[in-house]
């Protein structure tokens, strides 16, 4: 561990940290808070001062506390849908991999329709179907990055599918489950835990731009996205306000890249 | 030299023609996931846009006129039929064709997207190559860090940055990009800067970065090595050997990141209200203004089918082995 | 002297205290000489070779001694002169023709190339050049060959097209790099006869570099052995063949001296695998066409045959893989189920298999232990005690010290122990047939002649039956009791060893052995006097 350390570049550290950070933020939220998340505690826009930090946004709430648990919610939601993408998107591809034959081709070709649109469009398309929510939110996100997890687990683990050591296992007589999960996993976890951090940069990015859009978290929630939109009329008079929840939502997604990029920078140069 | 050059060709055409048809087909099926996508609502659209006060025979009136009581597959054969003479039935927000909103929209994103390109694909290529020439000098690994940063900011956060500074504090460029109605050239550009540059930025990033690897790729190849054997200088093995067999790589990037702009434009529209496809679209999904809602998505999907089949084209055109087969 | 290599010192770059890769070599090469460099892999051949054009692979740094190049030390030049000297007064022709042609280019356009940027020819005279050397190495329609690509043209077409490419500057010394490793014996001899009649009429020098001591002998004047980066003998041809003064020299030649000693096979009767009349293929391709042999209780049958004659398709087939079209397979006298799905787990334990790559037959995230576990529960229902106990002996069986290597992953052992491994997991499932799908073609001489005596041994312990698909004469001499020859998914030959090879019976086994190097320095001479050498192969 403390050799892995040492190997690490300063952006992966540093990335690493800020991880924590936000992470411990996230989880303790109400213990960071100085307010509720839809609490009304003064006027509109007041500047930053003691009391409010960062001052108070358009209804009057602080930016600060507002912050805060928009680090609960955003990150929050983000990994949820990211965990039911790579969920949906990992097995799926996997059995591709695996069965081969019908089962590879409809999943297959179903995954190439879903990818032939660029995802926004059809997120806009679905949401305007189902109506907003957060339910709706995930399960659509969800939905339509899981493709690009399918991909990747199908590609890796038809390289692995490949090998004598699979055949070996299926002469045997192996279960299709038995295969998958001791033969092919174990191979291609590397590349899939990395790709689970570039999925959660591409999830959380995209839910919070569509938080911005006024298509995400229903509100009173504190949402980094949203908190940009609603206040975004300070910029015009030179507050930079509204860019600190999208500057939080940067921090969080160049760290996550900083450090998958070193992962996957490591094993390239690793032999396998 | 023609009967056999001919025999030599049709593989190519016969491999062209064929992703016509894939891309011809892909286009069909979006377009009945686009119809039932919007057409199984759970809940009444007539209901939603009339409102809860509304009496059942208005909702069942209303229902009647948007030919909602009709089967869903002559619904779906009508919108069809519409699309392709030209007529993508009319707003339920404004009541207007929405082929007239269409028009003059699709114009502006256009000529957003294009604005954007033409920037970013030479610059993007440009530091892509350099990068993997110079790969591992301190240019190369400045260019990783700054690369990937720029593609983890949300678009709208780079967007009000440069809102921010150069509008605001610099007031050297307007901050609402509304050009108003036929605007002069320069007025266009000038007014269309700061949401291009937006564009720019994220777009060049990712452009690079895939550059950059498709460069490496090739630069590995035993070939390249060979010509450094045969005494090749370093230049003539880069512009000669190498950037050939990239190019069809890079090309591949280029369009597919450029059918990325086509999306891209969405954000960046609403940030500097820009009257674009992306703007209307996004309007239009917030009103549930269902007819604009099929249309832009139909817009924007053909758009990026049509640049992925681009893409494939010119990577069957520039690969030697389908050129010349055996 | 020609080329004249002093004290050479190459170690990994940045990487202090690291095995250097070459620990102060000397060569000598003379004007129209041939210097043979043989060696196993990892002896720094390659590394050598490239040095003799100032060059050193990516990762790898210069670190003492002197390369002088007809005087010249090339390491004193800087980068931009030592280019004047690659191609044109030294050229390099690498072991894979296919990869080291740009696949965007002519060929001819590729020959000129050299002539242009070192100003030794027009274009005209060089495309000319190229056209009498095409004619030369008996390429197909000379005058047109430069106008293909590389995609278009078979694998030693390309290598002699490589060969006249380096000869274009008309260079002093030629680096050959294995240039016949990856081809079939069949191509090989071709391509052999045209570099020797190259060099002999040109005068050029050359630094010729293998594994293989019968093909070195056929084209080198000297021969140096090399071994982990350092000389081991270095003499004249013929009296290094004859008499080599060091062991390691005479283990190179290990698997062509190796005889399995003689021994009754036993009666049976039923043979193991039987095999009658298959027809198989891949929906309307057929890959196998009426194949029949059987392979006796007890014996090791080897199925020799070129790259695409069906060898590994029959071992598909026998494993239940790909169901035949036509035919069938029988195992002690019962029929064996097409499918593998069909059959019961007995009929599945009977059947092994050994691969030729042991990186990708052992799966590198499982410990051996974890390997070799699996199929001891799974086909034998063993656990606990009474598995750990067999571990033990197959362990001890394969000769490998339990303590040290069970709970290592495959990714600590070496090639030969790995290989020992994929034996074992064979053995612990107690087969009455193991088919050895080339085993050692990818393991250097020594570590595929102590292969071959632990299958042997194993086999006279068991009394299995084996399979042993080969494209390599020599093995089969050494271990079969039977031989079947294949050719284009067709068997051609088949019978006990002494009738199918000593002497040929079969036109095509005469030409496969006729095509394989002996150790006679002389061997390719006779051959190309005999007209035996075909320009081309089908």
């Amino acid at each position: 561990m403390m050799r892995m350390l040492k190997t690490m570049p300063p952006t992966a550290i540093l990335g690493v940290l800020v991880i924590l950070a936000y992470a411990v933020i996230a989880l303790f939220a109400p213990l960071f808070a100085p307010y509720g998340e839809a609490q009304i505690v003064g006027a509109q826009f007041e500047p930053w001062s003691a009391t409010y930090p960062f001052g108070t946004d358009t209804l009057g709430r602080d930016m600060l506390s507002r912050l805060i648990w928009g680090a609960r919610n955003t990150v929050g939601v983000a990994l949820v849908t990211t965990a039911l993408a790579f969920g949906i998107g990992a097995i799926a591809g996997l059995l591709a991999a695996a069965l081969g034959g019908w089962v590879d081709l409809v999943l297959s070709r179903l995954v190439d329709v879903l990818m032939a649109v660029p995802a926004l469009i059809l997120t806009l398309l679905a949401l305007s179907a189902l109506g907003p929510g957060v339910m709706n939110l995930i399960a659509v996100v969800a939905v339509l990055d899981s493709t690009r997890v399918f991909r990747l687990a199908r590609a890796t683990a038809m390289n692995v599918m490949v090998m004598d050591y699979v055949e070996a296992a299926h002469l045997r007589g192996e279960g299709i489950w038995w295969t998958i999960t001791r033969e092919v996993l174990p191979n291609i976890s590397a590349p899939l835990i990395a790709e689970f951090g570039l999925r959660f940069c591409f999830v959380f990015l995209t839910i919070s731009a569509l938080s911005f859009l006024g298509l995400g978290l229903p509100p009173p929630m504190a949402d980094w996205g949203a908190m940009v939109r609603d206040n975004a009329a300070l910029i015009t008079f030179g507050d930079i306000t509204p860019l600190l929840p999208a500057a939080c939502i940067a921090v969080l997604t160049v760290s996550v890249n900083f450090v998958v990029d070193w992962m996957l920078h490591r094993a390239s140069g690793l032999k396998d | 030299m023609s009967a056999p050059a001919a025999r030599r060709q049709r593989p190519i055409l016969r491999m062209i023609v064929g992703r016509l048809g894939i891309g011809v087909f892909t286009l069909f099926v979006i377009s009945v996931l686009i119809f039932l996508a919007v057409s199984l609502l759970p809940g009444d659209i007539a209901q939603q846009v009339l409102g809860q006060s509304a009496t059942p025979e208005t909702v069942a009136a209303f229902r009647r006129e948007l030919g909602l009581d009709q089967p869903l597959i002559w619904r779906y054969l009508d919108w069809v039929g519409g699309v392709l003479s030209g007529d993508f039935g009319r707003s339920l927000a404004n009541g207007r064709p929405v082929a007239e909103l269409l028009a003059a929209r699709l114009g502006n994103t256009l000529f957003l997207a294009a604005y954007a390109a033409v920037i970013a694909v030479p610059v993007a290529v440009g530091l892509g190559l350099l990068s993997a020439l110079w790969r591992g000098s301190w240019f190369d690994r400045i260019a990783n860090v700054a690369t990937l940063s720029a593609i983890s900011f949300p678009e709208f956060f780079i967007a009000y940055i440069l809102m921010f500074w150069l509008s605001v504090r610099m007031g050297w460029l307007p901050s609402i990009a509304d050009p108003g109605a036929s605007p002069r050239l320069g007025e266009m550009l000038s007014r269309a800067f700061l949401p291009a540059i937006t564009l720019v930025l994220v777009v060049t990033a990712h452009m690079m970065r895939m550059t950059r690897a498709a460069v490496v790729n090739v630069l590995g190849a035993p070939y390249v090595t060979m010509a450094r054997l045969k005494g090749v200088s370093r230049w003539r093995v880069v512009t000669r050997h190498a950037l050939p067999n990239a190019l069809a790589p890079i090309v591949n990037v280029v369009a597919l990141n450029i059918a990325w702009l086509i999306t891209g434009v969405v954000i960046v529209e609403v940030v500097f209200v820009y009257p674009g496809l992306g703007q209307l679209m996004v309007d239009s999904v917030t009103n549930r203004d269902i007819p604009v809602v099929q249309a832009c998505a139909l817009i924007f999907a053909a758009v990026y089918i049509l640049l992925n089949l681009l893409a494939d084209v010119l990577a069957i055109a520039t690969n030697p082995r389908l050129l010349h087969p055996r | 002297m020609l080329l004249n290599i002093e004290n050479l010192k190459v170690e990994p770059r940045g990487e202090e205290g690291w095995t250097p890769i070459l620990h102060g070599v000397d060569l000598k090469v003379a004007r129209g000489e041939v210097v043979g460099l043989i060696g196993e892999s990892g002896a720094g051949k390659s590394t050598l070779g490239l040095a003799a054009l100032g060059f050193v692979q990516g990762g790898l740094r210069f670190a003492g001694g002197r390369v002088l190049f007809d005087g010249t030390d090339l390491l004193q030049l800087p980068e931009r002169q030592r280019r004047a000297f690659r191609g044109r007064r030294v050229a390099y022709v690498a072991q894979s023709a296919a990869a080291s042609f740009n696949p965007a280019w002519r060929l001819l356009d590729q020959f000129c190339e050299g002539p242009a940027i070192h100003h030794t020819a027009s274009r005209a005279e060089s495309e000319n050049f190229a056209r009498q050397l095409y004619a030369a190495m008996h390429l197909p329609d000379p005058e047109h060959f430069g106008l293909r690509f590389p995609h278009q043209v078979s694998g030693g077409q390309l290598q002699r097209a490589m060969v006249a490419m380096a000869m274009a500057c008309k260079p002093d010394l030629i680096v050959f790099d294995e240039p016949t490793t990856a081809l079939d014996v069949t191509t090989q001899i071709g391509v052999l006869a045209a570099i020797r009649e190259a060099v002999e009429t040109t005068g050029t020098a050359a630094i010729y570099i293998t594994h293989d001591l019968a093909v070195v002998a056929q084209m080198a004047d000297r021969i140096k052995v090399m071994r982990h980066g350092r000389e081991v003998e270095e003499a004249l041809t013929r009296q290094m063949i004859g008499a080599p003064k060091q062991d390691y020299t005479r283990s190179l030649w290990a698997v062509r001296e190796f005889r399995r000693p003689e021994r009754a096979l036993p009666q049976a009767s039923a043979p193991a695998i039987s095999i009658r009349e298959v027809t198989a293929g891949y929906s309307t391709l057929d890959v196998l066409s009426d194949v029949s042999f059987d392979i006796p209780r007890g014996a090791t049958v080897a199925v020799v045959g070129e790259s695409g004659s069906g060898k590994s398709t029959t071992a598909r087939v026998i494993t239940g893989l790909l169901p035949p079209r036509l035919g069938s397979i029988s195992l002690n006298g019962t029929a064996l189920p097409p499918r593998l799905a069909q059959r019961t787990l007995e009929q599945k334990r009977a059947v092994q298999m050994i691969y030729q790559m042991a990186d990708t037959a052992l799966n590198p995230r499982q410990t051996i232990r974890q390997i070799l576990s699996r199929p001891l529960q799974f086909y034998l229902g063993l656990t606990g005690k009474a598995r750990e106990t067999r571990l033990m002996e197959l362990m001890e069986q394969i000769e490998l010290d339990p303590a040290r290597f069970l709970d290592r992953l495959p990714g600590e052992l070496s090639g030969g122990q790995k290989q020992r491994i994929g034996i074992a997991r064979a053995l612990a499932a107690d087969p009455e047939f193991i088919i050895c799908d080339e085993v050692t073609s990818a393991l250097d001489q020594l570590v595929a002649e102590g292969i071959l005596r632990l299958l042997s041994k194993v086999q006279d312990e068991t009394g299995a039956s084996y399979m042993f698909i080969t494209h390599d004469i020599a093995t089969v001499r050494a271990i079969a009791d039977e031989v079947v020859v294949m050719k284009g998914g067709r068997v051609m030959d088949r019978g006990p060893k002494p009738d199918v090879l000593d002497p040929p019976r079969h036109d095509y086994t005469r030409e496969l052995l006729a095509s394989v190097p002996q150790m006679d320095p002389d061997w390719l001479t006779h051959r190309i006097a005999e007209g035996r050498v075909a320009g081309d192969e089908p």
